[in-house]
Formats: C-alpha cells, structure tokens, sequence
C-alpha cells in the first residue's frame, strides 16, 4: 500500500491511498475524482488524460505504441500526458504526482 | 428528402442493447426502427472496440465488440428492423397521453416518425467528432473548420491545413492534396497510426514537395470570423509558429455527447436516466431507458444488465402497442408461434 497525489481541475492536491496492481486510472475514480475512463482502461478513449509531475516522468515505464496512438487523439497533449489507466501502480510509484488534464466540452 | 414514418416503437440508439431491444419488442409482434448517428450499427462495441474480446457476455466465454454485433444482427434479423443511420434525433414531442401514449420524434436529416413508445438505447451519447478545445473555434465552424468532409470539390483551390495522424487525417491529406493549392499534415509526432499505404503516399507526396508536414498542436486560429487566415501551432518545446490556412480538418477521432436527450424533461442523474426496475421506464411514460444511459438504484453499467432491462421494458411496451390483447408468456424453446416467428419452426 501506498499513495499518489492528483491534483483536479481546480486546483485541489488529493492524496489518495493506491493498491499494487491497479491502474492509476482505477484508483481515482474510486475515490470519486472526476475521471470518466469511459471504455473501462481497455486504451480506446483517452478520457484519463492526466499531466506527470516532471520529477517522476522518466521514472515510469514508456509509453506502448497503443498509448502513444491515444494520446494522437487528443488535441491539446504535453510533453508529460500520459494515460493513467496505463499506469499499473506498484509500490515504486508510492507519492506519484499527477494532474488531471482538462476535460473538453 | 422528408420522411414521415409510422411505426410502434423506435429504439434511439444501434448499439448491442438497441440491437437486442429489436429481438424481445419482435417476439412479442412489436415493429421497431432504430436510429444512430453513425453510419454502421453496434455503438461502442462496432466504434471503440471492435477487435478488443469480451469475457463478461453470458454464454461467451470470449467474444469480440464486433463478434457480438454481428451475432445480434443475425439475431434479429426475423424481425427484419429498419436502420436510419447517419442520423440524430433533435426533439420528441409528447402526442398522446399517459394512459396511451403517442410520440412525434424528428431528426436532423428532417425525417419524422410517430410511434408508441420510445426506446432510449444512447449508451454514453451519440459519437461526435471530438473538437479541439481551441478559444472561438465555433466561429469558424462550417467556413475554416470542418470535421468531415461532404464534398471534396469545396476544398479546391484553398490552403489546407489536416490535423491528426490517424486514418482520417492520413486518407484526406492524399485525396485532397491534389485539389489543395496547399496541404499541410500537423501531427504532434512523427509517427502515425493509420493504414501503412497512407503512410507510404503521404510520406510519397512529402519526397517530392506536393505537401508539408510540420510537428505541433494548434494553439489558437488567426483571421477575422468566420474567414479563417493562420493557425497559431505549439511545438513540443514551446515555441511557436503560423501555418497560414485557409481551411482545417481536425482529425481527432470522436467522443460521445448525450446531446438533445438532455433536454427531454429527464431528471438527469449525472447524465442518466432514472427509471424504474420493473419495466424500466422513465419519468415519461411509453418513454424508456435501457443500457448505459439509464439510472436506478444497484445499476452496472454492463452489456448483460441491459439486455436483462430490455426484455422486461417490451412487457409494458406490449400494453401500450396491444392494449386489448393479453400478453401470454412464452418460452422460445417451446412455443410454436415463436418459433415461427423467429423462422425455425419444424
């Protein structure tokens, strides 16, 4: 067990408890944070947009060629979006800083 | 083209639990047309996940999104449906009462339907392009921007500016670039995820210097609306640039909007629609929910809860469409009239 920090859309730091083997995604969504993961973390919407805390952006594993292709479809990227749902917790990423990415109309 | 049609009930929405509504309202001698703003059936299952398998779908162990709808296709296909694809439905008017209802429902292609009941089957909204979140871009919508292409003769002659690295954005910049008098790809890598021989001829078009291909986002759109004059785009490391243009395709896949239903007199439930669990109705009668966009109490959002929800919303839709006759429960494994029906009796 451990934590990782998200803040939302306005502005709010959250520490959130985080369960090895989850997605990122998965685990801020059930603590409610407004995250639609509409197609369940199956890589085929990009609605967990979030942005990376630079310090810890190289300390996770790259992006797969899927996610790089998902992160095409959003109009507005920055050098740290990443997708969190894939983003598998594990105790390394204990204190993993992200920032929920705006949501388009 | 105006259509007016008169039918017992349409289903809004061709996903798979729209799909399935067509098999319990058909068992039970019950017409349905459905219709969908894409230009193919299966909502998300055919759009979003076609290839991906599915292992929760009773009596599938694996199945695919695309598997399914197929299977769901050939499964009504005695009832014989009607599709009306490439369409929305803008608004529903309440025509009969709450004891018989009646509704008239009009959509953007101008066709009109009346019916007795009505089937909401959106799922998470009808698919629309996703829009780049870029200040006044309504603007220029329908003059300097465009999400699709209708007619490819209206972009001759102008400066070209196609964003996205995907199918879309790769097909149009080789079909337009003949006709452009200039065509710019901006994608935010160099790397793209469409078909290897569009890739092939656009890289072709670019050797040659029939094309440009710059790396960034746009920022922002320079011009006086609706006459678009530049795109202001962002590089990697800040910077930016102008592509002057006088037309842009964003290429950005789609995205799923509730749209009109919103403005239906539903109690939204953070966009769904609450209705009862014996018939799954809504707060308007002869109006029901079934699948992903409706709400109640204990509610998943899974495949299998929504055919559950479709078979018992036909009961009550039975009423309503039959209200003299008596609805006989039957088994499909032992009636001989449904079994006709469905074309297999012996």
């Amino acid at each position: 067990m451990g934590v990782i920090h998200v803040v939302d859309h306005a502005g709010e730091r959250h520490t959130l408890e985080a369960l090895e083997g989850w997605r990122v995604m998965e685990i801020i969504r059930d603590w409610r944070l407004p995250m639609e993961g509409i197609c369940g973390g199956a890589c085929e919407c990009a609605t967990c947009h979030v942005f990376v805390d630079e310090g810890w952006l190289a300390r996770l594993p790259p992006a797969s060629e899927e996610e790089e292709g998902q992160l095409d479809s959003v109009p507005l990227t920055r050098r740290n979006s990443r997708l969190a749902c894939q983003l598998l917790w594990t105790p390394e990423l204990d204190g993993l800083e992200v920032i929920l990415a705006p949501v388009s109309a | 083209m105006t259509d007016n049609i008169e039918t017992d009930v349409v289903i809004i929405g061709a996903g798979p639990v729209g799909l399935f509504a067509v098999f319990e309202l058909g068992l039970l001698d019950i017409k349905a047309h459905l219709i969908d703003i894409l230009p193919k059936v299966g909502g998300q299952c055919a759009e979003l996940y076609p290839e991906k398998p599915i292992y929760d779908i009773p009596g599938f162990p694996v199945i695919t999104g695309q598997g399914l709808v197929d299977n769901l296709i050939k499964q009504i296909e005695p009832f014989h449906p009607t599709f009306h694809l490439n369409e929305m439905v803008e608004s529903v008017e309440v025509l009969g009462t709450p004891e018989a209802p009646k509704f008239r429902l009009k959509t953007d292609a101008g066709t009109t339907f009346v019916c007795r009941a009505i089937l909401i089957a959106a799922g998470g909204g009808s698919f629309q392009p996703k829009k780049p979140p870029i200040k006044g871009i309504d603007a220029f919508e329908g003059t300097g921007v465009f999400y699709a292409v209708r007619k490819m003769e209206a972009f001759r002659g102008k400066r070209i500016l196609i964003v996205g690295g995907g199918d879309s954005a790769l097909d149009w910049t080789v079909n337009l670039q003949p006709l452009a008098e200039r065509l710019t790809l901006l994608h935010r890598r160099d790397a793209f995820r469409a078909a290897p021989d569009s890739v092939n001829k656009m890289r072709a078009l670019l050797a040659e210097g029939a094309m440009n291909f710059e790396l960034g986002q746009v920022e922002a759109l320079k011009g006086d609306a609706p006459k678009l004059e530049a795109a202001v785009v962002r590089r990697d490391d800040g910077s930016t640039f102008e592509v002057p243009c006088d037309v842009i395709l964003p290429f950005f896949g789609l995205t799923m909007k509730l749209g009109p239903i919103a403005q239906w007199g539903f109690n939204l439930n953070e966009n769904l629609i609450p209705v009862d669990t014996e018939k799954f109705e809504t707060s308007t009668p002869g109006i029901f929910a079934i699948g992903d966009i409706n709400w109640y109490p204990g509610k998943l959002k899974l495949i299998l809860s929504g055919f559950h929800e479709v078979a018992l919303a036909a009961q009550k839709v039975h009423r309503y469409v039959y209200p003299e006759k008596k609805l006989l429960f039957q088994y499909t494994t032992s009636s001989t009239s449904l079994q006709k029906k469905l074309g297999v009796a012996a």
